[in-house]
């Protein structure tokens, strides 16, 4: 291979990169509308949220082409081989970040119609947790640090926490008084939503973690958090 | 230096004397503000003179170098450096040559020589850096969410063709949107929070002055509820002031040192004789040599009276506040730990939004305001620390402020800028 050969490799690697960075942005830009249009009763910010998703969608076209082009004319082999996986992988997440935001930002055209509830606040602090989570896995991705990403996958039991204590305090409002179930749904699902975005964060640190170290962060998962795993209290229902 | 100054081409006139007026203003600019302002005044006509035009005035660097910097004379590069506002210079790729103090501390260290995509992931931003590549100056809002929400409006603007630089300036709108959205949400709490009291409070005044005229025993009683209920409206409202006080500060980073130790103590002799009613003990165990840390000394008394209060409110009686004071590897803490009931788990994600409330007959009992701890969630914040909490029920609870340590003081903390003179 010629200099000029790898040079262009290298490029190429970086360019996508650069593109995944790029998909993020938007991304955070989508998911952070989503959240003002909670938190603030923004109807303009819920249009803007559900308007960014063709965008997003494109991008991720567009890194799976250029991946696959990588992929096929270079055949990489190991840390560029990961990266190369790595792009796809994150795209893909991000689009479903994405997705759910989109969905978070129709819901809250529909809060908005509603009076106002104390509850969306608590909302909108979750989503901010979750905000900030998607902004450290992208800066972990972009400084190719583990550390960072692993301190993204550690976090993200705080966001199921408030999620299952959410939860309970809907489930509660609900059987106090059935009119309030249409409404109630909804925040359940925006929280639920969110709480799903927190997951794609710590999808994204998995794979940045495996693209700078080689291993794999889910067989090192402490047996003390099981957050994840804990069912929601079916009985409080019943 | 006559010499030198001969060398100079005769249009580089105004420039010596516009640098030296610079130079000197850099030097005095420390106390005053009008100082500070005629520097910035001469740094921006400096960067344009510098930047705009191609050639070499008192520098001369490699012509054919690949490095735009090189071009940058060390004074401009210093002017640039300690600008009191964001700064970016970006090539035609679109990748950071330089980035000043303030821009590094917006958006985190390490940004040279990366592209703005990957540090500034703001598709808003973005285009109009690209834009400007095309020679379409642009300003867009930007609006970084988290940790600490801060507004800006950036301008992207192309300043030299050959070779290509960008400039991204970054002007600061955090303080107007914050005042903006404090005022709203104070209102919006206020008006709901003090409803309830100003209700009880004018429905006995009504019963007092009908049914109740000549009832004396009844009197004593409303009258006592009233003087309860005020207290709250009078706590209320302090609380939501200095809620309010510590947000619209909350992306300033606090600039003073301060020990733990002294903080704790002095929150801890504040609440010695509330703590005294109740028969319980307050105890500090403070470790030796912890390092200080950089902090506003009256927020974080705050901070700690909050939780101390809390922790003789929720504990049990007769029971003991124990404060430890100590360090875990570059971080110092602060355990403010009760023996009262614990909190359920399901409680503990959520204690710092406001107007939360475990049990809210309780809380009102106690005198509770539901702003406690998002005061101290909000003081821990713009200290950039972080706040643990762990609860055992029918153990008690133990709240934990992790803080930064401050790094060992540097004797001058930053070199002097060059004399001017020697430049020349």
């Amino acid at each position: 291979m010629t200099e000029h050969t790898v040079k262009s490799f290298g490029e190429q690697l970086e360019a996508l990169s650069a593109l995944v960075a790029q998909m993020g942005g938007l991304a955070e830009a989508q998911f952070a509308a989503a959240i003002e249009a909670i938190a603030r009763r923004d109807s303009t910010a819920a249009e803007r949220a559900v308007g960014g998703d063709a965008r997003i969608d494109e991008i991720q076209q567009e890194i799976e082409e250029r991946a696959l082009k990588l992929l096929a004319l270079r055949q990489p082999m190991a840390v560029d081989l990961r990266e190369t996986l790595a792009a796809i992988k994150t795209a893909a997440e991000l689009e479903r970040i994405g997705d759910l935001a989109k969905n978070i930002a129709k819901r809250a055209m529909v809060l908005n119609r509603e009076p106002p509830i104390r509850l969306t606040q608590s909302l909108a602090r979750m989503g901010k947790a979750a905000q900030n989570q998607l902004k450290q896995v992208l800066d972990a991705f972009s400084n190719r640090n583990a550390e960072e990403a692993e301190a993204v996958w550690n976090r993200d039991g705080e966001i199921d926490e408030i999620y299952n204590s959410l939860f309970r305090e809907l489930l509660t409002y609900m059987m106090e008084d059935p009119r309030t179930i249409g409404l109630c749904t909804h925040l359940l699902f925006v929280a639920k939503n969110i709480e799903r975005s927190g997951d794609h964060c710590t999808n994204i640190a998995e794979v940045v973690y495996h693209m700078v170290r080689a291993g794999h962060l889910a067989n090192n998962r402490p047996k003390a958090d099981t957050t994840s795993e804990t069912a929601v209290p079916y009985e409080t229902h019943a | 230096m006559l010499e030198s100054l001969a060398r100079l081409r005769s249009h580089a006139w105004p420039l010596v004397i516009g640098m030296t007026a610079g130079g000197a203003a850099v030097v005095f600019a420390g106390p005053t503000l009008f100082w500070g302002l005629v520097a910035l005044g001469l740094a921006a006509v400096l960067i344009m003179q510098f930047v705009t035009f191609q050639e070499p005035i008192l520098w001369s660097p490699d012509q054919n170098s690949d490095e735009p910097l090189a071009l940058l004379p060390p004074l401009t590069r210093l002017l640039l450096e300690r600008l009191p506002m964001p700064v970016m210079l970006l090539d035609d790729d679109e990748m950071v040559l330089f980035a000043n103090q303030f821009m590094r501390e917006v958006l985190g260290p390490g940004l040279d020589r990366k592209r703005a995509s990957s540090v500034l992931r703001n598709p808003e931003v973005l285009a109009a850096i690209a834009g400007a590549g095309r020679g379409e100056s642009a300003d867009v809002p930007l609006t970084l969410p988290v940790p600490v929400e801060r507004h800006f409006q950036a301008y992207a603007t192309r300043i030299s063709v050959a070779p290509p630089v960008t400039v991204l300036l970054l002007h600061d709108l955090t303080m107007v949107r914050r005042s903006e959205q404090l005022r709203a949400d104070f209102i919006a709490n206020a008006s709901h929070e003090l409803r309830t009291p100003l209700a009880a409070v004018s429905g006995f005044i009504e019963t007092l002055r009908g049914p109740a005229k000549d009832d004396t025993e009844a009197r004593e009683q409303f009258l006592e509820i009233m003087t309860n209920e005020t207290a709250r409206m009078r706590r209320l409202i302090n609380d939501l002031l200095s809620l309010s006080r510590i947000e619209m500060n909350e992306h300033v980073k606090p600039q003073g040192r301060v020990g733990l130790e002294s903080v704790v103590r002095q929150a801890a002799a504040a609440l010695k004789l509330l703590a005294a009613q109740d028969g319980i003990a307050v105890v500090v165990d403070a470790a030796a040599d912890v390092p200080e840390v950089n902090g506003d000394q009256d927020e974080l008394v705050q901070l700690f009276q909050n939780l101390i209060h809390n922790a003789i409110k929720y504990g049990r009686e007769n029971g003991t506040v124990r404060i430890m004071v100590g360090r875990s590897d570059g971080q110092v803490f602060a355990a403010v730990r009760d023996d009262g009931e614990g909190i359920a788990p399901s409680a503990i994600p959520r204690l710092t939004e406001r107007f939360y409330r475990v049990d809210v007959k309780r809380s009102r009992e106690r005198g509770g305001t539901g702003l406690g701890l998002a005061i101290v969630k909000h003081i821990v914040s713009r200290h950039q620390g972080r706040l643990s909490i762990e609860s055992q029920v029918g153990e008690g609870s133990t709240f934990t402020v992790f803080l930064p340590a401050a790094p060992a003081e540097i004797p001058a903390k930053a070199p002097a800028p060059e004399p001017v003179t020697e430049m020349l």
